[in-house]
């Protein structure tokens, strides 16, 4: 209680820049990228993470949910980035050409970790449903096209990492499609008491 | 619960919408492109390359300069003698071709080279031994290194050939077949099989 006190931020935006700063530091930063699995499914995803953590309970800005109808423009804005990072010259370009290392680096934070905390919790159930299959899907599909393509997709990785990469993908996409499956089959109750608490406290706040 | 659509709202979903299919669309040129090798292929065929002003050495210890060259079309191929899988089936890939091809190849309107990118390996020993396996006589068809490091650092550049060591104390490299044309640019990089292919692609930049 005393840190919260004598902190303006909380310790999970705390660890959300200390991760990010981590990230960054080369010796930390050229272990992630020599490996392309390490490169795609760990320093990628926790550069979201380090953005998501660093906004922490901070509201989003009146503009902001101005202009973000229904959680969707934010929430394009991170598909439409997490997208262009599957593109396998992206990664290539992010070993060779700083800018697209920076772009890496504030792009993934700013533009997925940033409006997901802001969005998603404003996205319907149904819009939440149609992002997360559709992601799952783009995922299995890159893994499956690394595994099977008959050419080497990164000229900066080994075809042996490619199918590694492959692989990983596609169990992480399973894992993460059982999960997904397990709320749906049993987290209905448990959402739907979250959203009765939701509307109930938004209602008492609004009014 | 839900917000109100308000034009702001309408007007900024339709811009992340253009932005992001646009912003998609130019880094694949146009949902074509999505890998640096085919980065590489579009970059070649819309802006063909001037091959940089260096001199190779070849299996019999000849040595060539690539400005010589103007006047004929050469396909080139990049190698390492040492290579046990890609290379050999890039060897005999090129093999076919030149015997597909061997009117043009005899005519001298067309020069085939195999280019080593491991210059400290492959002494011209090595290249000739390589040459040998093939069937690449020394006057069609010649096996060459590069005579220094930064001569082989350049011709990497311009022909955007990226080689890094795997496991294996071997290469991996973006395996190709590259056209220079007659102005000694390099024009087209096409995969290295099908053969038919291949010599599809080239006809059309041979004489008769």
């Amino acid at each position: 209680m005393v840190g919260r006190l004598m902190l303006p931020i909380s310790w999970a935006q705390l660890c959300g820049a200390g991760l990010w700063i981590a990230l960054a530091i080369p010796p930390l930063r050229a272990a992630a990228e020599a490996d392309m699995s390490l490169h795609m499914l760990v320093q990628i995803p926790l550069l979201m993470l380090a953005g998501w953590l660093v906004v922490g309970r901070t509201p989003a800005p009146r503009w902001y949910r101005t202009a973000d109808y229904g959680g969707w423009a934010g929430t394009l804005v991170a598909i439409f980035t997490t997208s262009y990072w599957m593109v396998p010259w992206v990664l290539d370009a992010a070993l060779l050409d700083v800018r697209f290392e920076l772009l890496k680096f504030f792009g993934l934070p700013l533009l997925v970790g940033l409006p997901l905390r802001w969005s998603w919790p404003r996205l319907s159930c149904v819009g939440r449903g149609f992002v997360i299959t559709n992601m799952l899907s783009m995922t299995a599909f890159v893994g499956w096209l690394y595994i099977a393509a008959p050419v080497r997709v990164c000229v900066y990785y080994l075809v042996d990492q490619q199918t590694t990469a492959g692989k990983l993908l596609l169990v992480a996409t399973i894992l993460a499609s059982l999960l997904f499956f397990l709320r749906c089959l049993f987290g209905g109750a448990a959402a739907a008491r979250v959203d009765a608490a939701e509307r109930q406290g938004r209602t008492a706040f609004e009014g | 619960m839900q917000d109100r659509v308000t034009p702001l709202a309408a007007v900024v979903l339709a811009a992340v919408l253009a932005a992001g299919t646009a912003a998609f669309a130019v880094t694949t040129d146009g949902f074509t492109v999505y890998t640096t090798e085919g980065a590489r292929r579009a970059s070649v065929e819309r802006d063909p390359r001037p091959m940089p002003d260096i001199t190779l050495e070849d299996q019999n210890g000849r040595i060539l300069d690539l400005d010589d060259l103007r006047g004929r079309i050469v396909l080139t191929e990049f190698i390492y003698t040492r290579c046990a899988t890609i290379c050999s089936e890039l060897g005999q890939a090129f093999a076919q071709t030149a015997k597909e091809l061997h009117g043009p190849l005899a005519r001298g309107d067309l020069m085939l080279l195999s280019i080593s990118f491991d210059p400290a390996y492959d002494t011209p020993a090595a290249l000739s031994d390589y040459a040998a396996r093939h069937g690449a006589d020394g006057t069609h068809w010649r096996v060459v290194r590069p005579r220094n490091t930064e001569d082989l650092a350049a011709l990497l550049d311009r022909f955007g050939v990226v080689v890094i060591p795997n496991d294996l104390g071997g290469y991996e490299h973006n395996a190709a077949v590259q056209l220079i044309d007659r102005d000694g640019r390099l024009a087209r990089v096409v995969d290295y099989t099908p053969v038919d292919a291949v010599v599809a692609e080239v006809k059309p930049w041979l004489d008769g």
